[in-house]
């Protein structure tokens, strides 16, 4: 199995901000990589740095084998949509192709041809006009249709109508199946990506909090109901990530390998946003401190 | 990358081709008419060194507060302001705009990288700038052709032109392309180090003129050592003649027949080399103009000059061309460098 | 010219059951139902997420699991198919089974059982009689 992207101990300053640390991730090849994380915790920071705008303070980052740009053929194989789906607003959209087709030679004409159709794009229309979510589908086709092996998207649906989203994705994951591109899109709202994702890095506070294959990830984590407990007798084999009590109750959410035998607890599955918001809330908690756990739907 | 780079250029080189194609047709149609007269005022055929003189002077005469006067002053205006211009238009707003509307982050993930994306922008457009200003200063210096031929055979005086001149040498043979270069260059450099396209602008304009004024004041007169050059003062050539009320100081100013060459300096000695102060002559302070000078023309007062000879003027116009060039590309290579470290985004 | 898909797929978001797994009981609800038979072509993948808009390797999973239970197969670059129908009972059994239902419920009716007691009473019923059985 090849790894589509490799950091270690990944650092990136700005002056005294310190917008990533330590960052150690391994993402496997052939998957929807959803990264998570609260708005300032550092994901534009490890996309732009992924793509080559950025250049690391400390670490290393390896995209497709090689530290980002390392040459025109890597940047050939990344597919790139930048926050707020960045186009020419003076560039007619038969403009934006020809940049496209210009500045890349694994351009596929064709392909750009068909989406731009059947997103019922005109042509002639200038960039500037468009709405949002047809701007947003221009970067996707001209990041798609560079035949890229690797698709990295910064928040492309957070200034999206419901819409807008649902065609986003809905293009976004035909093209996955039809050409088998392994994909890194990042959001602040575990919802857009919780269809999409088979793999899950959630960065708070400028840390990697929580990496790994989605199903590996539900399936090892549980959600405990049970009358109030005393957080010092819990099983040591139980890594508590989130605890909230009233007086009579306790619910825990908690990382382990074995199953729960104690009856006494109401065994229930996680959803990815329990698991997302669960660990960024342990990012965010100081120890000992009560924390209600909330869940938006 | 010559294509995005054309299309993104495009709306300034048209608005560049459509000044150029203006001036070219005015000073065309006036410079024709212009020759004409130059031709049948009789300069060209003249023998007699008085007689050239008088012609030239005459023809130069007519020229004042024409409308040729008019035409040369808009065409070597347009060439002073160019330079800067195209830095504030054409060099800040290269990277700014893009990093201040985001679509850097599309420029810059295609498949090309960074350093040709900036190589072909800076390439094409820095050799538009050059361009521009080289025609501009090639159309203004055929206009004005006849002006300076006339300048050269008429005697000391303020009509005519002297390309040397610190106001018309700037606009004339090659320096211009050398200016438009550097402010092509300074323009980008503060894009890339301030990266806001308002203040970039502002910095670029502020920094260019304050350097050509500096360069204008402190270092081209001394790019050659100027000479030095004594010359009996010739009463026709009294400019100003000034005396206080007690009459004990009185200055005069005469200027120096010296055609094409650059004065620096122009000091009315006395006969042992000092610098004439006074006192004033009976005949200044009591008699007519007339009198006067003759009074002055008996003190045999001399001016002592410094300047630079006209042949020397194709030797400074390479020597500021290539300095600007040569600055230029520096700055250029600053630039470059700042991109491909990615100290940017 | 390009087939029209024989079925389609929803979600139920809120259903608590994984995506994979609800597509794998519509495949199946369909074949019971006749709506697939052997020989069928299920959507194809590229299909499946360009209208639900989800990943990719769910739908594989999904058609995977139909594969080994021996539902459906493959045939690279063509598509999967059906190879097997879960009709198997006769449909006259069928309607005696659902004929004997109906007499129930009108007899649990005319004891007095309001709509949501009866699938109470069926519910409760079915899962402990579901779980002896296994």
């Amino acid at each position: 199995m090849s790894v589509v992207l490799e950091s270690r101990a990944l650092s990136k300053r700005y002056g005294r901000r310190q917008a990533l640390t330590d960052c150690t991730l391994s993402i496997p090849a052939g998957r929807v990589a959803g990264l998570v994380g609260p708005n300032g915790a550092g994901k534009t920071t490890l996309l732009h740095l992924a793509v080559g705008l950025l250049a690391p303070t400390s670490g290393t980052i390896e995209v497709l084998g090689a530290p980002p740009p390392a040459s025109p053929e890597q940047l050939a194989r990344v597919g790139f949509v930048a926050q707020d789906t960045p186009t020419y607003a003076g560039l007619t959209v038969a403009d934006h192709l020809k940049l496209g087709a210009r500045m890349n030679p694994g351009w596929d004409a064709g392909l750009a041809q068909r989406r731009i159709a059947s997103v019922a794009l005109d042509p002639s229309q200038r960039a500037g006009k468009l709405s949002g979510g047809q701007r947003a589908q221009l970067a996707l086709t001209l990041a798609i249709a560079k035949r890229p092996e690797y698709l990295i998207l910064d928040e492309p649906v957070a200034s999206l109508d419901p819409l807008a989203r649902r065609e986003f994705l809905q293009g976004l994951m035909e093209a996955t199946a039809e050409h088998g591109v392994s994909v890194l899109i990042s959001s602040h709202l575990v919802a857009d990506l919780e269809r999409v994702c088979d793999y899950l890095i959630v960065l708070t506070e400028s840390r990697v909090q929580l990496t790994g294959d989605v199903d590996d990830l539900l399936a090892s984590h549980r959600l405990l109901t049970g009358p109030r407990c005393d957080m010092a007798a819990l099983p040591a084999e139980w890594h508590v990530i989130s605890a909230s009590h009233t007086d009579r109750q306790s619910t825990l959410l908690i990382s382990t390998a074995d199953p729960v035998g104690d009856t006494t607890w109401t065994v229930d599955q996680v959803s990815m946003e329990d698991l997302v918001l669960a660990y960024m809330s342990k990012a965010a908690s100081t120890p000992g401190r009560n924390r209600t756990l909330e869940v938006q739907r | 990358m010559m294509w995005l780079t054309w299309r993104q250029f495009r709306t300034q080189a048209i608005i560049a081709a459509g000044g150029l194609a203006l001036m070219a047709i005015i000073l065309a149609v006036s410079g024709v008419h212009l020759a004409n007269q130059f031709n049948a005022s009789g300069i060209i055929g003249c023998q007699a060194h008085g007689h050239c003189e008088q012609v030239a002077s005459n023809f130069l005469r007519t020229l004042r507060g024409s409308g040729y006067q008019v035409v040369f002053l808009i065409a070597a205006g347009l060439t002073y302001a160019v330079p800067g211009l195209i830095g504030v238009f054409w060099g800040a707003p290269l990277i700014t705009r893009e990093i201040e509307a985001g679509t850097i982050r599309l420029a810059w993930t295609q498949s090309v990288t960074r350093t040709h994306w900036l190589a072909a922008k800076v390439g094409l457009i820095g050799i538009a700038a050059m361009a521009t200003a080289g025609l501009l200063s090639l159309m203004a210096g055929w206009f004005a052709n006849p002006v300076y031929a006339a300048t050269a055979k008429a005697g000391a005086g303020p009509s005519g032109l002297n390309r040397f001149e610190p106001a018309v040498f700037g606009v004339s043979g090659i320096v211009p392309i050398g200016y438009a270069a550097f402010g092509f260059a300074l323009g980008l450099t503060f894009g890339v180090l301030i990266r806001r396209t308002l203040p970039a602008m502002a910095a670029t304009l502020g920094v260019f003129a304050g350097i050509q004024v500096a360069w204008l004041q402190l270092i081209r007169p001394h790019l050659l050592t100027p000479l030095r050059s004594i010359v009996p003062l010739d009463i026709a050539n009294i400019n100003s003649l000034m005396t206080n009320p007690g009459g004990h100081e009185m200055v005069v100013t005469a200027s120096v027949h010296k055609p094409g060459a650059w004065i620096l300096t122009n000091q009315t000695i006395d006969a042992a080399g000092h610098p004439f102060t006074g006192p004033a002559t009976n005949a200044c302070l009591n008699g007519g103009i007339q009198a006067c000078n003759a009074s002055v023309g008996r003190l045999h007062l001399r001016q002592l000059i410094t300047f630079q000879p006209a042949s020397r003027f194709w030797t400074f116009q390479w020597y500021e061309t290539a300095i600007f060039v040569v600055v230029a590309v520096v700055l250029a290579w600053f630039c470059y460098s700042r991109v491909s470290r990615r100290r940017l985004t | 010219m390009k087939r029209g898909a024989l079925i389609e797929f929803h979600l139920d978001g809120r259903s608590g059951v994984s995506p994979y797994l609800q597509l794998i009981q519509q495949v199946r609800q369909a074949l019971r139902l006749g709506m697939l038979t052997e020989g069928d072509q299920l959507p194809t993948v590229k299909d499946v997420v360009g209208r639900l808009a989800i990943n990719p390797n769910t739908v594989l999973k999904a058609y995977r699991e139909l594969e080994y239970e021996g539902l459906v197969a493959a045939r690279p670059g063509v598509g999967t198919f059906v190879t097997r129908t879960l009709a198997d009972e006769s449909l006259a059994a069928h309607g005696e089974l659902r004929a004997e239902l109906q007499r129930w419920l009108a007899r649990a009716r005319r004891a007095g059982l309001d709509e949501e007691s009866i699938e109470a009473l069926i519910l409760t019923t079915f899962r402990a009689t579901m779980k002896e059985a296994i």
